[in-house]
């Protein structure tokens, strides 16, 4: 059908100067058919693809949906049966049927929070290394890249390197400083989610701050700034929305992430004693327990733990994404 | 005194700068560790035996990892298939009609679904489809992927095709061309490398995704091609074998990672060579 529409494009020039008139009026009178026939079949295609278009569309909003709706309908037995305590009970006893989710929730704060903590200093440096100090030539290029790869190393790979070389090192520190020496724990896990959140906050950061008009810096420049003051007090201040957004999508991040925490967490449902002790967070516990989750109520109050995260997650994505748009639209 | 405030001012811009090159260099301390580590403790392991042998059980020297091979590779084909048509045909709509109400829903959706941890998305898969099919499955890790996949292909589709002038559209339609046939055989070969790149970063995502194949593809000690029975892949190969006490299963795990890594530094890079080629901008 393709090849007969190209061969159409180019006779019709023909058909309308009048040389093919010579040819029979029978013959004319099919072509004429035949192409009111075509272009009633593109009509049908035109329309059938603009059909699709909206109802892929449609489609992604009911996906989303549709997971909210499993989430909630799933839980609900566990809603039930906990009500709102179900996030400050201090015990989780899948065997006595106590499911309080205080232990993870603190976890997964500890782990975020403090993980967020260690990395800032490092993705801004990158961010103003990249957006201020060296925009262009080789050496920013590799180091641009070189971040970009480290969110492109699988979690399963920075857990097992944390398991095989990190927790005996925390060990080692561990029993210097007097503490248990475990090496899981929640120090452990914040070390690696430290380093795989720093490319987040980075690469927006260094977006934002190539972003503030030249104007801005040269006049500070003009009135005797330094470079550092022309940074603190120009650069900073105007690129702060965007920098909040940045530790809001690392912070996104490091709450959903599973895998690597999982490994090097320690996995007890004990609430930690200090940020030495091994613990939980809310997605080691469900990838933990999922499968091995063996009544109703168990597996509502593992899917429970799903929606928190889903809507923590899901309202600091927001809030980020919202602050990169006003930003960019100033 | 004023000379000294003014240095004392210029050292401390100096001192900011240093304090910014040290840490942005030391940010880069820790991927080098990993990779020279893990290429270290795999490279050794990995030869013509481990690729196309099985585990053996605990206990035996040797063994490979054929079976998570092949299972990655099928558990990713099978998400590709249909996330790739799906998501470019909604960034096609999304660029298409920038301004309509479903548009908007359709785009905060695809914001959203960007943020979903993705141990959820396996929750979501497993009631989807593990619980209705009676048991873990290829297809219902498949599936999981396929989702994680969406909002990169989307939002790449989305991107490339508005920054296609408005006149190549106009052109196409003056010349009478219908309106699926301006799109897929105008538009989308015009930003087809940005769709390509955002495709390829999609795969290299979910080929290290461990969380949503925990309780869907499930993993599997033997060689299966049946995507309706649990299938054993990379990354879960690798948590199962890191976390176990045994040293040879350490051994796989260590070949499987290098393995794992090479091939998701090789696809980045290789989106990254696209991207400068054909000079998208993402």
């Amino acid at each position: 059908m393709e090849t007969s529409v190209d061969n159409d494009l180019i006779t019709r020039p023909d058909l309308t100067t009048g040389r093919v008139i010579a040819s029979t009026k029978i013959q004319e009178d099919v072509k004429g058919i035949k192409r009111v026939k075509r272009s009633h079949r593109q009509i049908r295609a035109e329309n059938v693809f603009r059909r699709t278009l909206v109802i892929v569309a449609l489609t992604m909003v009911v996906l989303v949906l549709g997971i909210m709706l499993t989430l909630v309908v799933q839980s609900i037995p566990s809603i039930k049966s906990a009500g709102l305590g179900f996030l400050w009970g201090k015990t989780w006893d899948p065997v006595k049927d106590v499911f309080g989710v205080y232990p993870f929730l603190l976890g997964t704060i500890l782990t975020s929070f403090m993980a967020l903590i260690i990395s800032i200093p490092f993705s801004f440096a990158v961010g103003i290394f990249l957006g201020e100090y060296y925009p262009k030539g080789w050496v920013s290029n590799i180091l641009k890249n070189t971040v970009e790869l480290i969110a492109a190393v699988p979690s399963v790979i920075y857990g097992f390197w944390g398991l095989a070389v990190l927790v005996p090192l925390v060990r080692g520190f561990e029993t210097k400083i007097g503490v248990d020496p475990v090496g899981l724990g929640i120090f452990t896990s914040s070390l690696i989610l430290a380093v795989m959140i720093i490319p987040y906050a980075a690469s927006l950061g260094r977006s934002m701050i190539q972003m503030v008009p030249s104007n801005l810096k040269e006049a500070a420049y003009s009135l005797g700034a330094t470079r550092w003051e022309v940074i603190r007090s120009v650069i900073l201040p105007y690129t702060r929305s965007g920098l909040f957004a940045g530790i809001m999508l690392s912070l996104g991040r490091a709450l959903g992430e599973t895998m690597a925490v999982t490994m090097v967490i320690g996995n007890t449902s004990l609430i930690p004693k200090n940020i030495f002790s091994p613990g939980n967070t809310m997605a080691s516990v469900i990838a933990n327990e999922f499968t091995e989750a063996d009544h109703p109520v168990y597996l509502s109050a593992l899917i429970e733990l799903g929606l928190v995260l889903f809507v923590v997650t899901v309202v600091i994505n927001m809030i980020g994404k919202r602050l990169i748009k006003g930003f960019s639209n100033e | 005194m004023n000379n000294t405030l003014v240095k004392y001012r210029i050292g401390k811009s100096i001192g900011f700068q240093a304090l910014t090159i040290l840490l942005s260099v030391a940010c880069v301390l820790p991927l080098i560790f990993i990779l020279v580590y893990i290429i270290q403790a795999g490279i050794t392991k990995i030869n013509w035996h481990f690729i196309t042998n099985l585990p053996k059980p605990v206990g035996e020297i040797g063994g490979g990892i054929a079976n998570a091979l092949v299972g990655s590779i099928i558990i990713i084909a099978c998400a590709s298939l249909m996330a790739v048509p799906f998501g470019i045909l909604c960034g096609i709509y999304l660029s298409e009609n920038k301004t309509s109400k479903l548009a908007y829903w359709s785009r905060l959706c695809v914001d959203i679904l960007q943020g979903v941890p993705s141990i959820v998305i396996g929750i979501i898969a497993y009631f989807w489809l593990v619980k209705p099919l009676g048991g873990f499955s290829a297809l219902s890790g498949s599936v999981a992927l396929g989702i994680m996949m969406l909002p990169i292909i989307v939002r790449s589709t989305e991107e490339t095709l508005k920054l296609l002038p408005d006149t190549l559209r106009e052109a196409a339609f003056a010349l009478g061309l219908p309106f699926h046939r301006v799109i897929l055989k105008v538009i989308v070969p015009c930003g087809i490398s940005g769709i390509l790149s955002g495709v390829m970063l999609s795969i290299a995502r979910i080929t290290g995704e461990t969380a949503p194949l925990l309780f869907t593809a499930f993993g599997n000690p033997y060689l299966s091609t049946n995507v309706l029975k649990p299938m054993q892949s990379l990354p879960l190969l690798i948590f199962n074998y890191a976390t176990s006490p045994y040293n040879e299963w350490h051994d796989l795990a260590w070949g499987a990672s290098c393995i794992l890594l090479i091939w998701v530094l090789l696809l980045n890079i290789f989106t990254k060579l696209i991207t400068r080629k054909w000079k998208v901008q993402l």
